[in-house]
């Protein structure tokens, strides 16, 4: 039972069952294949807690809405958002075999992410200044700063890995010890916190604007 | 390099339609729900376009179906929810 017959484009060819199993799922590396298993899963995760905080704030009367400009969060999506265009040159670059530039649009979108990190800070210490914490409120319920710091930590959480791994992996990269595929799948990563950012931005900040 | 910056922009202009929503004078629920719209929009195009979802069906369908299923899952909660805020003695 060691050999199968396969028919693929009309053609029966004899193919070992060892070479049935080990074949990669939908043609995809097993090291991007496992990027997009932590991605689901981890989307799966930012999925509960907007929905933990989502079942607070409709149950809870008097939600508070203490956002009165939206400045920083505005340059925040802008900085995160043109950050998953310069990864994407970045791996573009390497796909097409020039390391320096590939290097070079990595590490820009690393500066990006550091940036979007003091951007992060900034809005925390503002909060914090304001007498937000984590079990703290001055508005009311002290679950909005609970809420608040930590799907934003959580996010922000990803984002610090994001350029930790980054560099890490843009530094290997230009020694010669990664290729092209594993740049392409930090990008993904970095795609995907992106993605979050998405979510987290209409429904902790824009939802809770003061009018 | 064209497409991917089309798509940048899209995301850009997308990301600013959200802004706009949030100064709208309506309900809660109506601008959830206009966000939810404009965020699945954006969140679908980074994955097509930014995670090269859009070259391999197969692994698009299997990250949509799983992921869809958990995001879906985790609905039942609302009613209670709404139980909290509507149902309870000291409901306003």
């Amino acid at each position: 039972m060691s050999q199968a017959d396969l028919s693929i484009h009309g053609q029966v060819s004899r193919t070992s069952a060892t070479e049935i199993m080990t074949a990669p799922a939908f043609s995809v590396p097993a090291k991007k294949m496992a990027m997009w298993l932590f991605i689901i899963a981890d989307s799966a995760t930012f999925a509960g807690c907007l929905f933990a905080y989502g079942f607070t704030r409709n149950a809870t009367p008097n939600w508070p809405r203490p956002f009165h400009g939206i400045t920083n969060v505005a340059v925040m999506t802008l900085v995160l958002l043109t950050s998953s265009l310069t990864m994407l040159i970045g791996v573009r670059s390497a796909e097409n075999g020039d390391k320096s530039k590939a290097f070079r649009w990595t590490m820009i979108t690393a500066a990006c992410g550091i940036m979007f990190a003091a951007l992060h800070l900034r809005e925390w210490m503002g909060m914090i200044g304001e007498g937000v914490t984590l079990f703290h409120n001055p508005w009311g319920t002290p679950l909005f700063g609970s809420l608040f710091f930590s799907i934003t930590g959580l996010h922000l959480l990803h984002v610090t890995g994001g350029v930790v791994a980054l560099i890490a992996v843009g530094l290997r990269y230009q020694g010669g010890r990664y290729n092209a595929d594993d740049l392409e799948i930090t990008g993904l990563y970095w795609h995907f916190v992106d993605l979050v950012w998405m979510f987290v931005v209409p429904f902790v900040y824009l939802m809770n604007l003061a009018h | 390099m064209g497409k991917d910056l089309i798509v940048y922009f899209c995301l850009l202009a997308l990301a600013g339609i959200q802004f706009f929503i949030a100064y709208q004078d309506i309900s809660a629920t109506q601008m959830f729900e206009r966000m939810l719209c404009v965020a699945i929009i954006e969140a679908g195009l980074a994955l097509l376009f930014f995670m090269h979802l859009s070259e391999n069906r197969g692994l698009r369908w299997f990250v949509v179906i799983f992921t869809v299923a958990v995001i879906f899952g985790l609905q039942y909660g609302w009613t209670d929810s709404f139980r909290l805020s509507n149902g309870v003695p000291w409901a306003q």
